[in-house]
C-alpha cells in the first residue's frame, strides 16, 4: 500500500496531467496511475525507425489553451514550437496547388483565385472568426443543466446567449443561419474554386464520421476555429519534440506542482464503499485509496468497465452504450532517408501543412466507404513534416512525414488485421502521386489504424476526442446529457478527459475545467 | 386605377387556396390568379390516362391541419379523407416487414424479427409521441425573431422558451438530440433490425435533400409523424378523388365566402409603386389591382422572377439566392390493367392497401442518397408505392387500378449535363419499373400507362424550383426564424403588401396549410381586419 492521496487520475493522457498539475498546486497529494510506460497517451513522440521519431497520432498544436500554458508554466517545462504559423497548402495532382496562409491565398506558379473567390473566401473566414471568437469562452466553462434553478446554470446560460447577442443583429442572424449548416453549401455559396473549397471543408471534417455535405459540420469548424496557436488565433503550430514533447511538460509541470506519476499501473476498476468512489484496484491487484477518483478513460471504458454496471442506473448505462464514438483516422508515419518532392510545390514550402482534399465531391466520395464499413479507396490526408523545422526528430538529411489519413472507420467489415497492408498501399500511392520517388525514400513506417489506437491507448474507437464531437454530443450533452459537468453519478468520480466537454485534440481544457470541478465539489462536501 | 380587389394571391396551390379562404371570410375581396388551367399546384388530381385519375404530384394526406380543415368546413365542401391502416417493406429474400396500426398486431410483426426490437418499440413511440406534442402547437404559430426586441417576438420567445422549459430537463436534452441527430443513429439507439430501421427511416427522407445517416433527418420523421387523421397522431390516408379534392373543397371553401379563382392567369410580375406593392401583371397582359399581394409560389420563382430587381434589398435578395432549393424525388403515376401480385405478401393483408417499399437496410437507403450527391438518380431507389384504389375506387375503372410511385433520389441537374427530358426520364422511369418488377411477377404486363416525373417535370408543370416539393429544404438553416431568410420569417416580404404563404415559409412542405394560415393571420393582423385564423393554443 502506497501513501495517502486526496485524488487518483486514472490515465496519464494530457488531459489527465493537466487535471493534475492543477489539482496539485491546489495543494493536493495527487497520484497519476498511466497504463503504459510512458505518459501522454497520443500525445506522443515515438521511435519509427533507429533515429527516426514521429508524432505518433495528433501532430499539429493549434487547441492547447493559454491559459494552461501561462498557468503550469509550460515553456518553463520544455515547451517549445519548432514553427508557427503554417500555412495550409492545397494539394492538386496536376502541380496547381494552392496557399492559403491566413487570408491570403496564392499559387506557387502564376495567379491564384479569382478576385471574386478571394473575397468571398475573406467574407466566410472572417465571419467564422469572429464566431468562433464569441463561442471561445464556452471552452472553459462547466456546461451548464437544464431545467434547474442553479444561479451557476443559469448564468452560463445568459452568458451563452449573451456572446451571440453582442454580435449585433445582423452577425447574430447569420450565424443562427450557419451555425448548424453543412460546411460545402457555406463555402460553396461564396467560392467556386473546388479546390480551395476542398481544403477548407476539410478542417471540419478532421477526426469525424461526417462528410462536407453533413449538416452540423460548420460548427465543427467553428470549434476548431476557438483555437489558437501562438496567439493567432485559426493558426497551427508544431512542438519541438513533437507531441510528445507537449506531453512530457505537462507531466514536468504536474511533478513539479507535487503530483506523482506512475507509469505501468494500468487500472481496472474503480472502488465503491458507501456509494461513494474510495479509491481504485490495479491489475496487480493492488488497491490505492483516495477519496477523488478522476479518470482520464472515455466515459464508456470508464463507466461500464472500470466502475461496472451495478453501480448506476438502468437509463444512464443505456444513455452511455448509445455514446457514438466511430473512429474515421488512420495515421501513417513514414521515415525518410531524403526530403521528397512534390512536383510544382518548391523546397521549403513542404514544412507547410500539406492536404490531399482537392474538392467536396472527393471528401464526400471518401467519407461514403466508412458509412458501409469500408476504408476509402481515394482517402484524404493531413500532411505534416515536422523535420523540416525540427532536427531533433531525426538523423542528418532524415526526414519524417506524418500524415492523418481519412476516412478509415473503426470496424471495418473485413477486419483491420487483415485489411491493414492493402490500405497502407493505397496511402502510399496517393503520396507517390504527388510526390514521384516518395517510396524509394522510406526506410521506416507505421501505419496505426483505429483498431490500433484503440488497443494503443485505451481511446474507445480510436476516436481521438474518445466519442464524436458532433452537435449532440457536445457541451451539456456531452458525455451523456445530465451529466456534463465531470461530475459522474458516483460521490468523488469524476471525468477529466476529451470525453467530456470541450473534447480532445491536444487542448488541456477538459482537465483543466474538471480540476476545478472537483476544487469546487469537494470544497463544500 | 381602381382596385377591384383587396386582396391578389399568385397560385392556386394549396396554401394559396388556404389563405384566400381565410382572407375571403374575413370580408376580403379575394382573386386568386393561377397560371395552369387547373387549380392545385401539387395538391392535385389529373386524368392523364383515359379513365384513371391521377394524384399525380402529392398522393396522400396526413399533414392537413385539422383546425384548417374545421375552420374552413372543407368537409362540407367534400373533403373526405380515408386512412389507410399500416404499410409494409418487402425484403430481398422474400420477407416483408409489415406495419400496424394496431398496437397488438404490430408488436408481435416486430417480435416475428427481433424480440428485442418488440420490446423497445414501446419506447421507441413514446419518445416520439412526445416530440410530436412538442412541435405541434409551433406549426400554427409565426416564428419569432431572435434578434428582436419587439414585444410580440419577445412574448413568443419566452412562450416559446416556457413550453421548452416545461419539458422537464430529461426531455429537453431528448429534444435538443432529436432536432440534431441523424434519424439512423436515433433508430440505431432502439432496433436491431435492419428492415424495422429501414421502414421506420423512410419518413425521415421523404422530400429532403438529406439521407438516413445525415444529422438532421430524425426532425424530419417529426414533420412526417406529426399529421393527424381522424385524430391518430401518425395516420394517414388517401383523400377520396385523389388529392385535387383537397384543392377542390378549398376553392368550393373560397367561393362561399366570395372568393374567386383565374385560371390561365400566370403572374409575369408584381407592381410595385413607391415601395408598395399594388398589384400584379399577368403573362397575358392583363392587371389585376389591390392592396395586399400574397404569393404562393416558392421564394425564388417569386423574387427572382416575378419582383423587380430594384424594388428589393439586396441583403434579402442574397438571402434568397442562397436558398436551397435543390429536388431530390421523382414520381411515376402508373395506370394497371388490374391488381399485381406480390407474392411475397399474405393474401387479403389490410397492409398492402398502404405504403409500400422495397429498401430493406438502411444502407442501400444511404447509397441511393450517394448517387444523388454524385448527380445522378439511385441505381437502387428508395420508393414509397401506393395503389389507393384498394380503398378508393373511384380513381380508374371498375376492376382496374392506379398507382402512385414517389421515388427517391433524383437530382434537379444530371451531373453529365445531360437533360431530363428524353431518355434520362425513362431510363429513370425504367430503374423504379425493374425494381418493383423484381417483387411482382406481372407487374410489367398490367403496366397501361405511365407517367415518369423527375424534377424538372415538377419544376416545369407546376413552377416548383428545381423541383423541390416542399418549396426548400428543410435543414436548420432555413426553418422557423431562417425560413425563408432570416429576418423575413413572419410572412412579409420587404415590400410592403406583398406577403409569402406557400412551403418556403415555416413550418416548411408537405399538405399542410400551415403556411397558409399562418400567412393569412399576419396579413389579417396587418391590416386590421377580422382575424379569422386562430392562434394556436397556449
Amino acid at each position: 500500500m502506497s501513501g495517502t492521496y486526496d485524488a487518483i487520475v486514472i490515465g496519464g493522457g494530457h488531459n489527465g496531467l493537466v487535471c493534475a498539475a492543477y489539482l496539485a498546486r491546489s495543494g493536493r497529494n495527487v497520484l497519476v496511475l498511466e497504463a503504459r510506460e510512458k505518459v501522454g497517451g497520443a500525445a506522443a513522440t515515438e521511435e519509427i525507425a533507429p533515429g527516426y521519431r514521429a508524432p505518433v497520432f495528433a501532430h499539429l498544436l493549434h487547441h492547447l489553451h493559454p491559459a494552461i500554458e501561462k498557468d503550469l508554466g509550460l515553456a518553463g517545462h520544455g515547451l517549445a514550437l519548432a514553427a508557427r504559423g503554417l500555412a495550409t497548402v492545397a494539394l492538386e495532382r496536376s502541380g496547381r496547388h494552392l496557399r492559403i496562409d491566413g487570408a491570403s491565398v496564392t499559387r506557387f506558379d502564376g495567379p491564384g483565385v479569382s478576385e471574386a473567390d478571394l473575397a468571398g473566401y475573406r467574407r466566410v473566414r472572417a465571419r467564422l472568426l469572429k464566431y468562433a471568437k464569441a463561442l471561445k469562452p464556452m471552452l472553459t466553462e462547466v456546461p451548464p443543466r437544464l431545467g434547474t434553478t442553479a444561479w451557476s446554470d443559469r448564468k452560463s446560460l445568459l452568458k451563452l446567449g449573451w456572446a451571440i447577442r453582442r454580435l449585433g443583429r445582423a452577425d447574430m442572424r447569420e450565424f443562427l443561419r450557419i451555425v448548424l449548416m453543412n460546411v460545402a453549401d457555406l463555402f460553396e455559396d461564396e467560392i467556386e474554386d473546388e479546390l480551395l473549397v476542398g481544403a477548407l471543408a476539410f478542417d471540419a471534417v478532421l477526426g469525424e464520421h461526417v462528410g462536407p455535405r453533413s449538416p452540423n459540420t460548420v460548427l465543427s469548424l467553428l470549434y476548431r476555429l476557438s483555437g489558437s496557436a501562438a496567439g493567432v488565433q485559426g493558426a497551427v503550430a508544431v512542438p519541438k519534440g513533437g507531441m510528445g514533447a507537449v506531453a512530457d511538460a505537462l507531466a514536468a509541470a504536474a511533478s513539479a506542482a507535487g503530483a506523482e506519476i506512475r507509469t505501468q499501473a494500468p487500472v481496472t476498476r474503480v472502488l465503491v464503499e458507501g456509494d461513494r468512489a474510495a479509491g481504485v484496484v490495479l491489475d496487480s491487484g493492488e488497491d490505492i485509496r483516495a477519496p477523488e477518483v478522476i479518470s482520464n478513460a472515455g466515459p464508456k471504458i470508464t463507466f461500464l468497465d472500470l466502475l461496472g454496471a451495478e453501480h448506476l442506473d438502468a437509463g444512464f448505462v443505456r444513455q452511455v452504450a448509445n455514446i457514438r464514438t466511430r473512429g474515421s483516422a488512420a495515421k501513417l508515419n513514414l521515415a525518410l532517408k531524403g526530403l521528397p518532392e512534390i512536383q510544382g510545390l518548391p523546397a521549403e514550402a513542404l514544412g507547410e501543412r500539406l492536404v490531399i482534399a482537392p474538392s467536396v465531391g472527393y471528401l464526400e466520395e471518401a467519407f461514403n466507404p466508412a458509412k458501409y464499413g469500408e476504408f476509402s479507396p481515394r482517402p484524404a490526408l493531413e500532411i505534416t513534416l515536422p523535420s523540416v523545422h525540427d532536427a531533433t526528430l531525426v538523423p542528418d538529411g532524415g526526414h519524417v512525414l506524418s500524415a492523418v489519413v481519412q476516412y478509415a472507420p473503426t470496424r471495418l467489415e473485413a477486419g483491420w488485421d487483415a485489411a491493414r497492408d492493402g490500405f497502407q498501399e493505397i496511402v502510399l500511392d496517393l503520396l507517390e502521386a504527388h510526390a514521384p520517388g516518395l517510396r524509394s525514400l522510406v526506410v521506416g513506417q507505421q501505419l496505426l489504424t483505429p483498431l490500433d489506437l484503440e488497443r494503443r491507448f485505451r481511446m474507445t474507437g480510436g476516436h481521438w476526442h474518445h466519442g464524436e464531437l458532433v452537435v449532440d454530443q457536445m457541451f451539456m450533452l456531452r458525455p451523456v446529457p445530465g451529466a456534463a459537468q465531470y461530475e459522474t453519478p458516483v460521490a468523488g468520480l469524476f471525468l477529466c478527459g476529451a470525453g467530456a466537454h470541450p473534447g480532445g485534440g491536444v487542448m488541456g481544457v477538459a482537465g483543466m475545467n474538471a480540476a476545478k470541478r472537483v476544487m469546487a465539489r469537494e470544497a463544500v462536501g | 386605377m381602381r382596385e377591384a380587389h383587396d386582396a391578389i394571391v399568385m397560385g392556386a396551390g394549396h396554401n394559396g387556396l388556404t389563405t384566400a379562404c381565410y382572407l375571403a371570410k374575413a370580408g376580403l375581396k379575394v382573386l386568386v390568379v393561377e397560371r395552369n388551367d387547373y387549380i392545385g399546384g401539387a395538391t392535385v388530381s389529373r386524368e392523364l390516362h383515359p379513365g384513371w385519375i391521377y394524384s399525380n404530384c402529392s398522393y396522400v394526406s396526413s399533414l392537413m391541419r385539422p383546425e384548417i380543415v374545421r375552420d374552413l368546413e372543407l368537409a362540407k365542401h367534400g373533403l373526405q379523407v380515408i386512412p389507410y391502416d399500416g404499410g409494409v417493406t418487402l425484403t430481398q429474400d422474400c420477407d416483408y416487414f409489415a406495419y400496424h396500426n394496431d398496437h397488438e398486431a404490430l408488436y408481435r410483426e416486430i417480435a416475428r424479427h427481433s424480440r428485442k426490437d418488440a420490446e423497445a418499440y414501446h419506447r421507441y413511440s413514446m419518445d416520439l409521441m412526445r416530440q410530436c406534442r412538442f412541435i405541434k402547437p409551433l406549426l400554427l404559430r409565426a416564428p419569432p425573431d431572435p434578434t428582436s426586441f419587439k414585444p410580440r417576438d419577445l412574448r413568443e420567445l419566452l412562450f416559446l422558451g416556457k413550453k421548452f422549459h416545461d419539458l422537464g430537463e430529461a426531455q429537453m436534452y431528448e429534444t435538443i438530440r432529436f432536432w440534431t441527430m441523424s434519424i439512423a443513429d436515433f433508430l440505431d439507439e432502439y432496433f436491431e433490425s435492419d428492415v424495422i430501421k429501414a421502414h421506420l427511416a423512410g419518413s425521415g427522407i421523404i422530400g429532403t435533400a438529406l439521407g438516413p445517416c445525415s444529422p438532421g433527418s430524425a426532425y424530419i420523421l417529426l414533420h412526417h409523424y406529426m399529421g393527424e387523421v381522424d385524430g391518430n397522431i401518425g395516420s394517414w390516408g388517401f383523400a377520396r378523388g385523389g388529392m385535387g379534392s383537397i384543392a377542390k373543397s378549398l376553392a368550393l371553401a373560397l367561393q362561399a365566402h366570395g372568393g374567386e379563382i383565374a385560371m390561365g392567369a400566370g403572374v409575369e410580375k408584381v407592381l410595385v409603386k413607391g415601395g408598395r406593392a399594388v398589384g400584379v401583371a399577368l403573362e397575358n397582359g392583363d392587371a389585376h389591382f389591390a392592396r395586399t399581394v400574397v404569393s404562393n409560389m416558392d421564394v425564388k420563382r417569386t423574387f427572382l422572377k416575378c419582383v423587380a430587381r430594384e424594388d428589393l434589398p439586396a441583403d434579402f435578395l442574397e438571402g434568397v439566392r442562397r436558398f436551397k432549393i435543390r429536388g431530390s424525388s421523382g414520381k411515376l403515376n402508373i395506370a394497371l390493367d388490374g391488381l399485381p401480385d406480390f407474392p411475397a405478401l399474405p393474401e387479403g393483408a389490410p397492409f398492402r392497401k398502404g405504403d409500400t417499399h422495397f429498401t430493406d437496410s438502411i444502407e442501400r437507403m444511404e447509397k441511393a442518397y450517394d448517387d444523388w450527391k454524385r448527380g445522378t438518380w439511385s441505381r437502387d431507389p428508395y420508393v414509397d408505392m401506393m395503389i389507393p384504389t384498394q380503398i378508393d375506387p373511384t380513381m380508374a375503372p371498375p376492376g382496374k387500378h392506379y398507382m402512385t410511385v414517389f421515388v427517391q433520389y433524383a437530382p434537379p441537374e444530371l451531373a453529365n449535363g445531360e437533360p431530363w427530358d428524353g431518355p434520362n426520364r425513362d431510363a429513370f422511369g425504367q430503374t423504379v419499373i425493374d425494381q418493383i418488377a423484381d417483387y411482382s411477377p406481372n407487374f410489367k404486363d398490367l403496366i397501361l400507362h405511365a407517367e415518369v416525373r423527375t424534377p424538372w417535370d415538377i419544376e416545369n408543370e407546376i413552377g416548383l424550383t428545381e423541383g423541390n416539393i416542399f418549396q426548400g429544404e428543410l435543414t436548420f438553416d432555413q426553418l422557423v426564424f431562417n425560413r425563408p431568410v432570416p429576418g423575413y420569417a413572419q410572412y412579409r416580404s420587404p415590400v410592403k403588401g406583398l406577403y409569402m404563404c406557400g412551403s418556403s415559409t415555416h413550418p416548411g412542405g408537405g399538405v399542410m396549410a400551415a403556411p397558409g394560415a399562418n400567412a393569412a393571420r399576419e396579413i389579417l393582423r396587418d391590416l386590421g381586419a377580422k382575424q379569422t385564423v386562430r392562434e394556436m393554443a397556449r
